[in-house]
C-alpha cells in the first residue's frame, strides 16, 4: 500500500472480523486484535502482496498488574517494500497460552523465549522454550512489575565451600525511592505563558 | 557393518578470545564439522530494561551507553528520538548536525573494532594494532565533547548536553583528511590477502530470504544484497540533507560483510565532512525550560532557573501517555526503542531492540555444516557485542 491511510483501510477491509481497533500514530499503524487471530493476522500480513510485512522486528509484552487481562503482547513488523511499520497488540490473562509464530518467522524463537523468561508467559508449538537471559536455575520473572528491582538472590564466592554460592539479598542501605510527585506539571504552563 | 556415529560436544566460551565477550556456545561436532550450535547468552545480563523503568528519563540515558559499548551515542540517539517524538520537541538544527557527526564517529569506532578483530580471529594481528590507534583518536573526540571516552551520556531529548568545545571541529576535519589513508592501509593488509580470503569468502552465506526471515538488519542484511538503510529509508535528524552511498553486498558471505563495513567507513567520513561544512550556528538544545536545564550562569541569579534545575534533576520531566517505536541505523543494524510512557517522569516500559540479539540467534543456521575453525570467522562477521545482546 502506498500510504498508511490506505494500509489501515486495506487491513480493516480484508480482516474485518479479526481487527478490534486500529489507528495511525507516529508514522506507524497500530492494530488491536483478538488473541485467537494472531497466527492468521501475522501470516496474512507477511504473505499478502499489498502489505508484505516480511520482517519481524520485535516481540514483547507489557505488564499491567491491575488489569484483568494482565499482559499486553506486542508484535512489531516492518515492510521493506512499502517502507511501513505496523504494531500489533492484544491482551491476555496470566495463565493463557500464546500461539508461537516461529513457523512464520524463525526469528521469533529467541524473542518468544525472552518473553517467557522475563514475563513467564507460555507459548504453544514453540520448538525450544527455555529461559534465555537469566541465570541457570533462576526463579521468578524479572520484568513483571511485582518483581523487586534488587532481585531475590545475590552471589558471592564462599571461601569455606570454595565455590560461588547464592544467598538471599542483604542490602546494607535501603534502596532510595523518593516520591517527587508535586503540582509541578510538565511543559504545559510555560507554553501558555509564551502564547499570551 | 555400519559404524556407530559419534558426536562430540564442545563448550566454546564463555571465556574465549574469539567469543567477543561472554558467549557460551555449545557445539555438537562430527569430527571437525559442526552439526549444531546452541548459544547460551545472558552472562552479561544486567536488567537494563528493568532499571530504566525505575529511573527518570534523564537518568535512563547512561544505560544506553552500556549496551553496545563500542558505539554508545548511536543508542542514546534512539532513546532521545523516542522522547522527542512523544513530546513533539523541536530540535535545533545545530544539535541535529552534532548528533549526526557523533553517530558517524560511533559507526567508524564500531566498524574499526569489528573489521580488525575479525581479522585477528582468522590470524592477522597487525590490523588490530593499526586500527586501535585510530579508535583512540576518535574516543578522544568523545572525551572532549562529553567528558568520557566510552560512556558518553551526551545526547538529550531536545538536543545534546553541551556545544562542541573550541577547536574540536577542525581536529575532526583533520582526522577526516587522514583517515581514508588508514582505511587504504587496512585494505592492503586484508582485502586481497590470500589467507583472509580463504577464511572468509563463501563462509557463512546468508540468502536474501533468510536474511529477512531471521530479522537481520544493518550490514548483515546489506551484505546479502538487500538495499535497506534506515538513514536513507526513514531518515531522522539531518540525514535527509546529506549525500552518501549505501554499500550493498552480493554473495552474503563473511567477506562481503567485511567489504560493506570498509565502504561504510568511507561513507561515514564523507558524512562527517559534509556536516562540518554545513553545520549552522545556534542553540544546541531546545529552549523549553521544562525539558532542558537552565545554563549555569543563570543558576546563580534567577530563582526560576534554580527551581527548574532542582525539579529537572529530582523529579525529571514528565512524558504524556503514549506508545512509540523508534529505530536508528546503529553500526550493527536496526537499534530500536519501544517506549510506553504513562504521564509520569519514568518510562512505564522500555523495550530495547538490539540488532545483535537477532543476529546471534541465527548462529545455528549459519554454522551448520561448516568446520569448527569457521566458528570464529562467522561470529566475527556478525559483529556481536554482548552489552546489547544480553542487555
Amino acid at each position: 500500500m502506498k500510504n498508511l491511510v490506505d494500509l489501515e483501510k486495506f487491513i480493516n477491509s480484508e480482516l474485518t472480523s479479526k481487527i478490534n481497533n486500529s489507528f495511525i500514530k507516529h508514522d506507524n499503524v497500530y492494530i488491536n486484535i483478538d488473541h485467537d487471530e494472531l497466527v492468521d493476522v501475522i501470516s496474512f500480513l507477511k504473505i499478502n502482496k499489498e502489505t508484505k510485512f516480511r520482517q519481524l522486528i520485535e516481540i514483547t509484552a507489557v505488564d499491567y498488574p491491575e488489569n484483568e487481562n494482565r499482559f499486553k503482547m506486542v508484535y512489531l513488523l516492518l515492510s521493506h517494500e512499502y517502507n511501513q511499520r505496523i504494531i500489533i497488540d492484544y491482551s491476555i490473562k496470566e495463565k493463557e497460552v500464546i500461539s508461537s509464530i516461529t513457523s512464520i518467522f524463525p526469528a521469533a524463537n529467541w524473542m518468544e523465549r525472552e518473553v517467557f523468561d522475563m514475563y513467564g508467559l507460555n507459548f504453544k508449538n514453540h520448538p525450544d522454550l527455555r529461559r534465555i537471559l537469566t541465570d541457570y536455575g533462576f526463579e521468578g520473572h524479572p520484568l513483571r512489575k511485582d518483581f523487586p528491582l534488587t532481585g531475590h538472590n545475590e552471589v558471592r564466592y564462599s571461601e569455606e565451600q570454595k565455590k560461588v554460592i547464592y544467598e538471599p539479598v542483604k542490602l546494607e542501605q535501603n534502596y532510595r525511592n523518593f516520591d517527587y510527585e508535586s503540582p509541578w506539571e510538565g511543559t504545559k504552563y510555560i507554553k501558555e505563558i509564551k502564547k499570551s | 557393518m555400519a559404524k556407530e556415529k559419534k558426536t562430540l560436544n564442545l563448550n566454546f566460551g564463555p571465556q574465549h578470545p574469539a567469543a567477543h565477550g561472554v558467549l557460551r556456545l555449545i557445539l555438537q561436532l562430527d569430527g571437525e564439522v559442526v552439526e549444531k550450535a546452541d548459544p547460551h547468552i545472558g552472562l552479561l545480563h544486567r536488567g537494563t530494561e528493568k532499571l530504566i523503568e525505575n529511573k527518570t528519563y534523564i537518568q535512563a540515558v547512561p544505560y544506553f551507553d552500556r549496551l553496545d559499548y563500542v558505539a554508545p551515542m548511536n543508542q542514546e540517539h534512539a532513546f532521545a528520538l523516542a522522547i522527542e517524538k512523544i513530546l513533539k520537541i523541536e530540535v535545533p538544527s545545530r544539535a541535529k548536525y552534532i548528533r549526526v557527526i557523533f553517530c558517524e564517529i560511533g559507526r567508524i569506532l564500531s566498524h574499526i573494532l569489528n573489521v580488525t578483530t575479525q581479522a585477528m580471529d582468522v590470524g592477522a594481528l597487525t590490523p588490530t594494532l593499526w586500527g586501535f590507534e585510530e579508535r583512540e583518536k576518535l574516543m578522544g573526540f568523545y572525551e572532549r565533547v562529553s567528558g568520557s571516552r566510552l560512556h558518553a551520556n551526551y545526547f538529550r531529548a531536545g538536543g545534546v548536553h553541551k556545544d562542541l568545545p573550541g577547536g574540536l571541529d577542525s581536529d575532526i576535519s583533520e582526522f577526516c583528511e587522514k583517515f581514508p589513508k588508514i582505511i587504504d592501509d587496512l585494505e592492503t593488509l586484508l582485502t586481497d590477502n590470500r589467507i583472509f580470503k580463504q577464511r572468509n569468502v563463501d563462509i557463512g552465506i546468508v540468502s536474501k530470504q533468510d536474511a529477512l526471515d531471521y530479522s537481520f538488519s544493518g550490514v548483515m542484511l546489506r551484505g546479502s544484497g538487500v538495499a535497506w538503510d534506515l538513514r536513507r529509508s526513514q531518515p531522522y535528524d539531518c540525514y535527509d540533507d546529506l549525500e552518501f552511498k549505501i554499500p550493498v553486498g552480493k554473495n552474503g558471505d563473511c567477506y562481503d560483510r567485511y567489504l560493506c563495513r570498509i565502504e561504510e567507513m568511507r561513507e561515514s567520513v564523507k558524512i562527517i565532512k559534509q556536516c562540518l561544512t554545513n553545520i549552522p550556528k545556534g542553540p544546541i538544545k531546545t529552549e523549553d525550560g521544562k525539558i532542558s536545564p537552565p545554563p549555569k550562569k543563570e543558576l546563580k541569579q534567577s530563582m526560576e532557573a534554580l527551581i527548574h534545575h532542582f525539579k529537572l534533576f529530582t523529579e525529571g520531566y514528565r512524558v504524556e501517555k503514549d506508545e512509540i517505536y523508534t529505530a536508528v541505523e546503529a553500526p550493527k543494524g536496526e537499534f530500536g526503542v519501544y517506549l510506553i510512557s504513562d504521564g509520569s517522569s519514568k518510562p512505564y516500559k522500555c523495550k530495547i531492540r538490539a540488532p545483535g540479539f537477532t543476529h546471534l540467534q541465527a548462529m545455528d543456521y549459519l554454522i551448520k555444516g561448516h568446520m569448527l575453525a569457521d566458528v570464529p570467522a562467522v561470529l566475527g562477521s556478525m559483529d556481536i557485542v554482548f552489552g546489547e545482546v544480553d542487555r
